[in-house]
């Protein structure tokens, strides 16, 4: 098992490698100077130079990567060219809505999809069953920002429950705080939660079919019990998975979401910083963002193998 | 143990029954024609002309005579939405076509060949699958430039590692069934069994998969429009209405219903396809979404 | 007074008829031999008796087990037997448990459930099970899991949860089919022994009319969901009186005709020649940067054919005779050694370098389902090997060749443009063979070619391959672990082990006298209708 997670563990590192490499190079070519771009259109082209030597823009490539890389491990990402100030702390500021949106979102995804999966899978075929999977289907089909816009207006507008957007921060207390990302977290997790509970009915479904179920049912367990017993944790093996690539999917969710809510998170930051040529930021924001992937995707092959006896000892 | 009954697999003529039979298959393709027949008319004729602003008739509701209404430059939403069709189908399916035509060779390579080939694919498909794909197409029409070209190659790029994903998986299930064998005993080279047995063989998982990446493509531009990075105005698609609708929302909700359902309408008819294509050829076939 | 009555039972799934007024019954203690070909609705009977058919199957009639009318119990009463009074082994071990769960949870699950026993007792219990059925805890604890035990292994842990609580009545599908001989010898013992021991009733289900004659105190023939003959095993089958009971009998024991091959090929130069070849694989990686040692899959093998023979490759599962048989069709590369045939090395070459040598050597596969491409017809199937021809036929000529090969494996031209699922499992198997001889080939390599088969078409496919022996001169390579093949068609046999080969000779020499430890255990496992009927018959007086 030690074998399986160090192989993993080293692709998820390559996979950031290679990552950094491709999002460096990708902001290479840009068109622009960030210099002339922090010290505005009436700059002499002496004070340009004089700043492209002190931010290190006039040395070779390898060496300019080498020194970014080498900082992102350091959690140095550089100074923001607008705000002039460490990319760092704008990236803290604005995680503190992000990083529990997404949380709120993939925790509600999988509280509604796996009992709903469960309980279309056990009444195949019935009523309930189409019912629920016709709903799923919708909602697979609905694009989450257009579901936030429903939702604004629905709770927010006419109902006028919650905020339709801004976010007061954590200091004025948990609960409005909590208040602003209901409607959001909910955008996000329900499309999600639709794919996620087809995902864990087929997989059911799949499992049922297999000759242990048949075995166990010999034993004399009720439906039920074998449902729960047997097919469930071995389903869990394809829930995972497609849980890992939603979490990614969730990820660039937030970023649109945020927009339509208004929230200071850190899509706004991005978007931002796109309008504004702030490419510092972006390239952070982006690494930040895929260095998040990769460790969810380690977790992911970690509860892989506490699922699965069979890759504890392969390898 | 087998003599009994011939195995009984698929005729055309069983095929095509299946299909009609198939709930999700006909409704998904009924769909499907709807708003691909409105995109073609959208080259000929629209209900009314979407680049003559007409302030006299802004923001009114839906009528007999806009029956979606008109938005605050006066243009037919209707017709906004025809031609918003065009431009989501053509995204996406570019999209699609790009990423079939570098995945699926790419895929049956590595499935043919294995070895490091295979397992360098892999990490390749790693790595791009680390960038969440929105995020990503937000990167580089950012860029390169916020347009519908950039929205079709970045959508396009996501798509490659998703086929090579799929033609791989469906290659190697493939490989080691004895009728390949039997070709390599009668001398034909791996190419040659790749054309010949394995991609008529998961034809049909692409073609699902075909659907599904359609569907997303067609929520990715949608998005990408709805930030100001897709399809640029005064061209009509369906995310940029969304993102003008959203501050008029209180006195002009008909703006934010029509495109949404659109997209929606969209994705579920292509998703209905999907379901549908994959039940006919393999009813035990669980598809993977 | 039987313990299970099944009475004019009718079985429908959607439309289609499955069981038509089958009746059966089991005395307490009895072993009943439920025999028939596939499709007879044998397994189908076995699942309504558990009431778990597919949720489509509609039963009409009546089973009565042990006082309880089966097809009119609730599923909670249908619980409470299963597991506690009919307990089940089905066919294949490899998928019967579940990969997630220990051995130990998977027996103790059913204890607990009926008996409510603690946890402890659970586990004391289903300890004792499995140390009876040949797992004892010093080398299979509890807690190892399915993937880490065999297949002969996984089917005594299916033994243990099915006899767990000691039912009144065992049924077992088929329960040796996966396993090679020897371990369904072992299985076969076990399951006898376990009868005895705790007084079950079994229903004993097997296509395999040896087998069950071995295991059965009487037998029940079913066909197309009818009962053809029911009765006392050794009397039903040596008097045979329904005309189906003889055919099942006779092709269980058949031997084709053979004429001696038509050249003298004492002097002949060999056809094949390996030497010396080993297959090494590499092996489980321990951790990131070591490999435990490689596995040799076959380990230093020398043979050589003549023109004409025809050689028995005969062995357990997993000896390595597949390895070698692809070694020998170049579709392998061997670790070291040489391969020749007709005086070409055939190791390390080109696909085009391979051409006259493909062309020569053909191959037939054991799964007449999976050996062709569902999407080609048969014409373009059958004329696959034929572009290893120096000279392209042209489309007319070429139809005309797939015709003749079709008419010599006793099929017709007009089969030609159907498709491989239009054809039964043993057509298939006469495809097969049409494709592997339509280039004239010199040396047919054949995988285990009709142990998919059931017994009346096998009997047939070793005909037309006695036949196609005598007249085209074809060598054989017969890849078998099933003895009865081997004497029936060949003159040679090896005998691999472990990857070698550790005996050699005449077949009928060898099958009569094996010296090897390897030989006379599969000799002494192989199931024998005649000597089966006769030690019933001795047994009875």
């Amino acid at each position: 098992m030690t074998a399986y997670l160090l192989k993993r563990l080293l692709i998820g590192m390559v996979t950031l490698g290679v990552a950094s490499v491709v999002v460096f190079l990708m902001l290479e070519v840009v068109p622009g100077d960030p210099a002339r771009l922090m010290l505005g259109m009436n700059a002499s082209d002496a004070q340009v130079e004089l700043l492209r030597d002190q931010m290190g823009l006039n040395q070779p490539l390898v060496v300019r990567y080498l020194t970014w890389a080498g900082g992102l491990l350091s959690l140095d990402f550089g100074k923001s060219y607008t705000y002039s100030v460490p990319v760092i702390d704008l990236i803290k500021e604005r995680l503190v809505v992000s990083f529990p949106l997404a949380i709120i979102a993939l925790t509600l995804s999988t509280l509604i999809a796996i009992p709903v999966g469960l309980f279309a899978a056990a009444r195949r075929g019935k009523a309930a069953d189409t019912a629920a999977m016709a709903v799923a289907q919708v909602g697979v089909a609905m694009p989450n920002f257009w579901f936030a816009l429903l939702l604004v207006y629905v709770f927010a507008v006419w109902l006028r429950l919650v905020p339709a957007g801004g976010f007061p921060g954590w200091g004025n207390g948990v609960w409005p705080a909590l208040k602003a990302l209901i409607l959001p977290a909910m955008a996000l997790a329900l499309p999600q939660a639709a794919i996620l509970a087809r995902v864990t009915r087929a997989a059911l479904i799949e499992v049922l079919s297999e000759d242990y179920i048949r075995t166990a049912r010999a034993k004399g367990m009720p439906m039920r019990a074998v449902l729960w017993r047997h097919a469930l944790r071995n389903a869990m093996i394809p829930v995972l998975t497609i849980m890992g690539l939603q979490f990614a999917f969730l990820l660039a969710g937030t970023i649109i979401i945020e927009n339509v809510f208004y929230l200071p998170g850190l899509g706004r930051l991005v978007f931002q910083a796109i309008t504004q040529r702030d490419l510092i930021v972006v390239e952070s924001v982006v690494m930040l963002l895929v260095a998040a992937v990769v460790v969810v995707n380690l977790l992911v092959d970690l509860s892989y193998a506490v699922v699965d006896p069979r890759l504890r000892t392969r390898q | 143990m087998s003599d009994a009954a011939p195995h009984r697999e698929e005729t055309f003529g069983d095929l095509v029954g299946r299909a009609l039979a198939n709930r999700s298959f006909v409704i998904g393709l009924f769909i499907t024609l709807v708003v691909a027949g409105m995109a073609l008319v959208s080259f000929f004729w629209t209900p009314f002309d979407v680049t003559r602003l007409i302030v006299a008739d802004r923001m009114q509701p839906p009528s007999a005579a806009h029956w979606f209404g008109t938005d605050h430059f006066g243009r037919d939403v209707l017709s906004m939405i025809m031609l918003g069709a065009r431009n989501s189908i053509a995204v996406a399916l570019v999209a699609v076509v790009i990423g079939m035509g570098i995945g699926v060779p790419l895929g049956c390579w590595a499935a043919a060949r294995g070895g490091w080939i295979d397992e360098a694919l892999m990490r390749f498909n790693d790595v791009v699958f680390a960038f969440p794909a929105l995020l990503s197409a937000i990167m580089i029409t950012a860029v390169f430039g916020p347009s519908a070209v950039n929205a079709i190659i970045a959508i396009g790029i996501f798509n490659i590692p998703v086929f090579a994903r799929v033609a791989r998986a469906g290659a190697l299930s493939i490989w080691p069934r004895e009728y390949i064998l039997a070709a390599r005993a009668a001398g034909k080279n791996k190419t040659r069994i790749t054309i010949e047995h394995i991609l008529p063989n998961i034809a049909n998982l692409l073609l699902v998969q075909g659907t599904i990446q359609f569907a997303l493509g067609i929520l990715a531009e949608a998005a990408l429009s709805y930030v100001g990075l897709g399809t640029q105005p005064p061209m009509p698609s369906w995310g940029r209405m969304l993102f003008d609708a959203q501050t008029l929302m209180m006195v002009a909700p008909w703006l934010a219903l029509f495109p949404g359902c659109a997209i929606l309408l969209t994705v579920l008819g292509l998703n209905l396809l999907g379901d549908g294509i994959s039940d006919i050829f393999d009813p035990r076939a669980r598809r993977r979404i | 007074m039987s313990l299970l009555a099944i009475e004019k039972l009718s079985l429908k799934i959607g439309s289609l008829p499955i069981l038509r007024d089958i009746d059966l019954s089991i005395a307490p203690g009895e072993v009943l031999g439920l025999v028939g070909e596939s499709g007879s609705g044998k397994s189908m009977t076995a699942l309504a008796i558990m009431q778990l058919a597919p949720a489509s199957a509609r039963a009409k009639g009546r089973i009565t087990f042990d006082g309880t009318d089966i097809l009119g119990a609730s599923e909670q009463q249908m619980c409470a037997l299963r597991g506690d009074d009919i307990g089940m082994i089905f066919q294949e071990p490899m998928t019967a448990l579940n990969p997630v769960k220990t051995i130990g949870e998977q027996v103790a699950e059913g204890i607990r459930w009926h008996t409510r026993a603690s946890r402890a007792e659970a586990e004391e219990r289903a300890k004792k099970i499995l140390d009876r059925v040949g797992l004892p805890e010093q080398k299979f604890a509890l807690s190892r899991y399915p993937h880490e035990l065999s297949g002969g292994q996984r089917q005594r842990v299916a033994i243990a949860i099915a006899c767990a609580l000691k039912p009144k009545l065992l049924i077992a599908d088929e329960p040796t089919t996966a396993l090679d001989v020897v371990l369904q010898a072992q299985i076969l013992d076990l399951l006898k022994e376990l009868v005895s021991e705790n007084k079950m009733s079994l229903l004993f289900i097997s296509h395999d009319l040896a087998v069950v004659t071995d295991m059965a105190d009487r037998i029940t023939i079913l066909r197309q969901g009818t009962v053809i003959a029911t009765g006392d095993t050794a009397q039903t089958l040596s008097e045979a009186n329904h005309p189906y009971t003889r055919q099942l009998a006779l092709a269980s024991t058949h031997v084709p005709a053979r004429v001696k091959p038509h050249v003298d090929n004492t002097g002949a130069d060999n056809l094949l020649e390996v030497s010396n070849i080993t297959r090494e694989y590499p092996g489980r990686r321990r951790s990131l940067f070591s490999r435990s040692e490689p596995v040799r899959a076959v380990d230093n093998v020398s043979l050589t054919m003549k023109p004409g023979a025809s050689v028995a490759l005969v062995g357990r599962s997993g000896c390595g005779k597949s390895t070698l048989a692809r070694m020998i069709l170049a579709l392998d590369t061997p670790t070291s050694g040489a391969i020749k045939f007709r005086g070409m090395s055939i190791t390390g070459r080109s696909e085009a370098d391979l051409k006259p040598a493909r062309r020569n050597m053909q191959v037939v596969f054991q799964d007449p389902y999976g050996s062709f491409d569902p999407r080609h017809t048969v014409e373009r199937l059958v004329a696959e090997p034929l572009h290893l021809l120096e000279r392209r036929p042209d489309r007319k000529e070429r139809r005309n060749m797939v015709a003749r090969a079709l008419h010599e494996v006793g099929l017709s031209r007009s089969d030609m443009e159907k498709y491989p699922h239009e054809f039964s499992g043993g057509q298939r198997q006469r495809l097969s063979i049409a494709r592997a001889i339509i280039t004239r080939p010199k040396l047919i390599v054949a995988d285990e070619p009709v142990s998919a088969l059931d017994v009346s078409i096998r009997a047939q496919i070793l005909d037309l391959f006695a036949e196609l022996n005598h007249k085209l001169g074809v060598a054989y390579l017969f890849i078998t672990h099933d003895l009865t093949v081997a004497r029936a068609i060949t003159d040679d046999v090896l005998i691999m082990h472990e990857g070698r080969i550790v005996e050699r000779g005449k077949t009928a020499q060898v099958l009569d006298q094996p010296t090897s430890e390897a030989a006379q255990a599969l000799v002494s496992a192989a199931p024998d209708l005649h000597r089966a009927i006769a030690r019933r018959l001795q047994e009875q007086g």
